[in-house]
């Protein structure tokens, strides 16, 4: 291995005829982080990241893996190794064969292919498991088989198309706590693509917010969630009540907000006075049976209980917002008053 | 640097212009007397740089410039468009070269006036033989080397390689051949141009004459083959819909058995149809003698023309249709037919207004291929046709009858080929896209409508007597080799299979003393032999056209089928019109039957591979390159395993069919290759009918072990839990 390596992406373009997939997108992956692509379906991430592997060519701009100009460079040709949506185990080879094939066709001497693929699925937790065939083994194993056949091969950049999808939502935390683990463990750059924000947040060192075919946000987890930078941004990463409101005045990077009759101090972020777009969690609510100061009436129009917290729609002043309250012992009845203050985080200005 | 491909094909141009024979051997391709009967010194066997040096052949010189041409890029980054451009250079300039000496220079001598300078008195060339065409694939992959440089398959050199040897394979033997029809058409039978003489020609009334309608005299061929196949379309697609319809749709008990008749046209060689309608119902036919002493009626011909012919094109192709509709009755989802009835509609009402509209692309695709099948149909006419001449026939009379006039086969073959075309295009462009197939991968639960009482009862009226009428025929074609003469003496013998195989013990050991032994082998050896590139080519057509992407695919696909939809009548005239002559000369050889079966018979394992490979997951040719294989690689350890199964049906069915071609091969046999089919159709004209049986008999039971074992293999062989259901798939693309 030459140690980990960096991706970096310089406007690169994928048109598929008349269609723009990736439109002139910029980003650069440190080398040994794990960096999610994350987006609705359609918005380019999956080209995205099959223009990393090379098994789409770029029609403009410039890819570069570990300072090399890979652009141009054939899939076979890059260093790089894949875990694919369907795992694409080859039915046909014994699971310690799928493991080894990259070795083999790469003229490794059998001794080290047989050495290293069995190493490769210990590191998984796989050892011993070489020569059943990938149908008789279960969804999670056959997973760990695929990520086994592409470590094996210590690649520059590892790449995981939506390993999950195909796993069972117990499952799925799992495995990916486990991925992530692997990952730091072995200290290899990776990019990650999925269209769960729950597993983006969880996994990622950075996570790059893709929508029609353009780079919305990039940021670390916290930043994202907690400074979205437009309006997709906030409605994509964890749900967001997204309202209007009046900024009065901005003062040392302070704004004076007032929505629907709450005054807020909030960071600015480059918003000036006038009209603005305010975003608030739904946790970022707290809903009080009686009134009380700097709280405003609101009316309550269901409640759902879901064991572990309950969820209001309520009719604001501000508009109809969305509120999740874990105060399950004492819930609101559908058709009541309640009073509503907002905590001091959660809530953001977002940039027009 | 060169790659390795690029160096291995540049050494073996060079090897090849060096050190094997250029021209084509009288010998035959796998002798090797040359390297010991003068070699480099005699004018026959020399190779290309000892032509030159020695025989005062200097127009094949300018080949070793472009030869050389590739050796420039030595040093060169490997994949820049400069060598790119260099290696297009050399490998376009070269191809160019071959093909204009080639056609310039003959066995006559230079006909073309640029080359004349470099071609002293009496200099003549043949055939391209080893060395010229292993040189006219170096400089083919030089070509595609270059365009992968400049992008081509995503640069993939395996890749762009594969679709340049396809590309030139159909070029070679389907485009060359019918574009050599074309020419020949416009010229005399001394080959001058005579525009007018072909005018004159298309429009002889004996194709296009009308004399039928006004009463006395016939129609023309074309009148004829047209009316035919729009009649044969009809009744296949109605039969075969009725057949689909109890199969699907009814409680009917002998399903399974009416099934097994999808594989009959697969095995049933040509005349035999014919040959027991005839024995039911000719002058002499069994039913024809009951019904005429029984009404005291004479005996009459009426079998012989239309009546007939229809007859037979409608038992030998109503399988066809019905596999079709198979797949389009089944496609219509159960679920709307339960919607409809849901809103209130009654089985009737729900048959006329939901199911039979979603089936209508597939009926009118039913009936293209009963068109296609009966315009492109030789055997039937050819024993049945009586005085009612078709287009196919009618080429055949013109090529080996008394007439020949190779102009008016030509003339023939081009309105043939266009009708057939305008067909194919039209299920190609119209319904290619537009089936209305409900069935998504989502399970559907619904129960299939059974069908309305009346129209149940109806199907089975027609299915019935079909079906057992269809059982009595191929009863009859077994039993018919058994008796003396049909028709007339019936006594028991085993005359015929005796004349035909009998092994009598010799002096030393066995000998094959059977008349028709001869044939028997060589169409056994013939047919093993073109299995191999047929399921090869069609295997790798498939494999481009379902995993890789490029510009012109559509294009691409369209040419590789397009062989399908040509008659076999036609690709025979034209093979003997094109490979008569330098630069290749294939007449008279087995080659030319290899490469016609090839041609004719590739589709089928472009559609075997096709409905294996869209089953297999695309991602795992996409794990096996990110895991640093090549395609070759991935093609050979990936797909070649899991394709298993439909390469063995595509060597079974091509195999099959090789064996039962006829109308393309009466044109290509020779007196050292006689094929069985050609063999039969001389004993059919001699009035041989029982021979002609039994010898049939025998084909059907060879094909019918082949075809079994096929499917015994298949049936045993597991793949983990992932054994596909390749052998249906496979059945279904003949």
């Amino acid at each position: 291995m030459s140690g980990p390596a960096s991706v970096r992406f310089e406007d690169v373009t994928k048109r598929f005829g008349e269609v723009v997939a990736v439109d002139s997108i910029s980003f650069e992956v440190e080398p040994g982080n794990l960096v999610t692509l994350l987006g609705p379906s359609g918005c380019g991430k999956t080209t995205t990241l099959r223009m990393i592997a090379g098994l789409e060519l770029a029609s403009a701009g410039r890819i570069v893996i570990g300072g090399r100009d890979v652009t141009a460079l054939p899939v076979t040709a890059r260093d790089v190794a894949m875990v694919f949506q369907s795992y694409a185990l080859f039915p046909h080879m014994t699971v310690a064969e799928n493991v080894a094939y990259g070795l083999t066709v790469s003229r490794v001497p059998k001794a080290e292919v047989r050495a290293r693929a069995e190493r490769a699925l210990e590191l998984v937790g796989l050892a011993g498991y070489g020569a059943r065939l990938p149908s008789e083994l279960s969804g999670g194993q056959q997973q760990r088989v695929a990520v086994a056949r592409a470590v094996v091969l210590e690649p520059d950049v590892l790449l995981f198309d939506e390993p999950l999808s195909n796993l069972d939502a117990k499952l799925r935390r799992r495995v990916r706590e486990e991925i992530r683990e692997l990952q730091q463990k072995l200290g290899i750059t990776t990019v990650y693509v999925t269209h769960d924000q729950e597993e983006a947040l969880a996994v990622s060192d950075r996570i790059i917010v893709m929508n029609q075919a353009v780079i919305a946000q990039e940021g670390t987890p916290r930043q994202l969630y907690e400074e979205p930078a437009s309006r997709f941004v906030a409605d994509f990463i964890g749900d967001a009540n997204l309202v209007e409101a009046r900024i009065r005045a901005v003062e040392n990077g302070h704004a004076q907000v007032e929505a629907g009759g709450l005054g807020l101090q909030l960071p600015a972020r480059g918003s000036a006075a006038g009209p603005a777009l305010l975003a608030i969690r739904p946790r970022s609510i707290r809903l009080h049976p009686e009134p009380r100061e700097h709280a405003v009436r609101v009316r309550v129009d269901k409640a759902t209980y879901l064991g572990g917290h309950m969820e209001y729609e309520v009719e604001a002043p501000l508009g109809p917002l969305f509120v999740v309250d874990l105060a399950v012992d004492r819930p609101l009845p559908a058709g009541s008053d309640a009073w509503m203050t907002l905590a001091p985080r959660g809530v953001t200005l977002v940039p027009a | 640097m060169l790659n390795r491909p690029l160096a291995a094909w540049l050494a073996a141009g060079w090897a090849a212009a060096l050190l094997l024979p250029w021209y084509m051997l009288d010998d035959g391709l796998f002798s090797f007397v040359w390297l010991t009967e003068g070699y480099a010194g005699d004018r026959d066997y020399a190779p290309a740089l000892f032509q030159v040096l020695w025989h005062e052949r200097y127009w094949l010189a300018p080949l070793g410039l472009f030869l050389a041409l590739p050796l420039l890029a030595v040093g060169r980054p490997d994949n820049g468009r400069g060598t790119g451009m260099l290696l297009v250079a050399a490998g376009a300039g070269g191809l160019f070269w071959l093909l204009l000496q080639g056609f310039g220079i003959d066995h006559r001598g230079v006909s073309l006036a640029l080359l004349e300078p470099l071609v002293p008195e009496g200099g003549r060339q043949y055939g391209m033989g080893w060395g010229a065409s292993l040189v006219a694939l170096a400089f083919l992959f030089f070509i595609t080397q270059g365009l992968a440089a400049h992008g081509l398959a995503r640069g993939d050199v395996f890749v762009a390689g594969s679709i340049g040897l396809v590309v030139a394979l159909v070029a070679a033997f389907i485009f060359f051949p019918v574009l050599t029809i074309l020419s020949s058409a416009l010229r005399d039978n001394q080959g001058a141009l005579a525009p007018f003489l072909f005018l004159d020609k298309l429009f002889d009334g004996r194709i296009w004459g009308t004399a039928c309608l006004t009463g006395g005299g016939r129609c023309g061929s074309a009148w004829n083959s047209l009316i035919l196949a729009v009649l044969t379309g009809l009744s296949t697609t109605l039969l075969g819909l009725a057949f689909a319809l109890v199969v699907t749709r009814t409680g009917f008990r002998a399903k399974r058995m009416l099934r097994t008749l999808t594989v009959l046209p697969i095995i049933t060689p040509p005349f035999v149809i014919g040959l027991a309608i005839i024995l039911l119902f000719g002058r002499s036919g069994a039913v024809t003698q009951f019904v005429a002493d029984l009404l005291g009626l004479d005996a009459g011909r009426w079998v012989y023309g239309l009546p007939g012919i229809l007859f037979a094109q409608t038992l030998a192709f109503t399988p066809i249709a019905f596999l079709v509709l198979i797949g389009v009755v089944e496609g219509v989802s159960p679920s709307m037919e339960e919607a409809a009835q849901t809103l209130r509609a009654d089985a009737w009402t729900t048959f006329t207004t939901v199911s039979l509209p979603l089936m209508r692309p597939g009926l009118a695709n039913a009936f293209l291929l009963g068109f296609i099948e009966s315009l492109a149909d030789f055997g039937n006419p050819l024993v049945l046709g009586g005085s009612y001449d078709v287009l196919a026939t009618d080429i055949f009379f013109a090529i080996v009858g008394a007439q020949y006039d190779q102009g008016r086969a030509a003339v023939l073959a081009i309105v043939l080929l266009s009708f057939t075309l305008m067909a194919f295009w039209a299920q190609q462009r119209w319904l290619g896209r537009r089936s209305y197939a409900t069935v998504s991968g989502k399970g559907d639960s619904g129960l299939p409508l059974q069908l309305p009482p009346a129209l149940r009862r109806l199907c089975y009226v027609v299915v019935i007597p079909w079906a057992a009428l269809t059982a009595v025929i191929y009863l009859m074609i077994l039993f018919g080799g058994f008796v003396e003469f049909w028709g007339r003496d019936h006594t028991l013998t085993l005359r015929h299979y005796i004349h035909a195989f009998s092994v009598v013990e010799g002096e030393h050991g066995l000998v094959w003393s059977g008349a028709a032994w001869n044939s028997f082998w060589t169409t056994l050896q013939i047919a093993a032999i073109s299995a191999v590139p047929t399921a090869a080519l069609g295997l790798l057509t498939a494999w481009l056209l379902v995993r890789q992407s490029f510009g012109f695919k559509r294009a691409f696909e369209f040419g590789t089928m397009l062989s399908f939809a040509i008659p076999g009548t036609i690709i025979g005239v034209s093979y003997i019109l094109a490979f008569n002559v330098p630069p290749l000369e294939l007449t008279g050889t087995g080659i030319i039957l290899v490469i016609s079966f090839v041609f004719r018979n590739m589709p089928v394992g472009v559609r075997a591979g096709i409905a294996t490979m869209s089953q297999l997951d695309r991602s795992l040719d996409e794990a096996s390159l990110t895991l640093r294989a090549n395609s070759f690689t991935t093609v050979r350890k990936v797909i070649l395993p899991l394709l298993r199964p439909a390469i063995l049906a595509a060597l079974v069915y091509s195999f099959v069919r090789a064996m039962t071609a006829i109308s393309a091969v009466v044109f290509l046999v020779s007196a050292n290759y006689e094929m069985a089919t050609t063999y039969i159709l001389g004993r059919v004209e001699n009035g041989d009918y029982g021979l002609a049986i039994a010898y049939c008999s025998v084909l059907i039971l060879v094909m019918l072990a082949a075809i079994g074992l096929m499917q015994w293999v298949v049936g045993h062989r597991r793949l983990g839990r992932r054994a596909p259901s390749v052998a249906s798939a496979a059945e279904q693309t003949s």
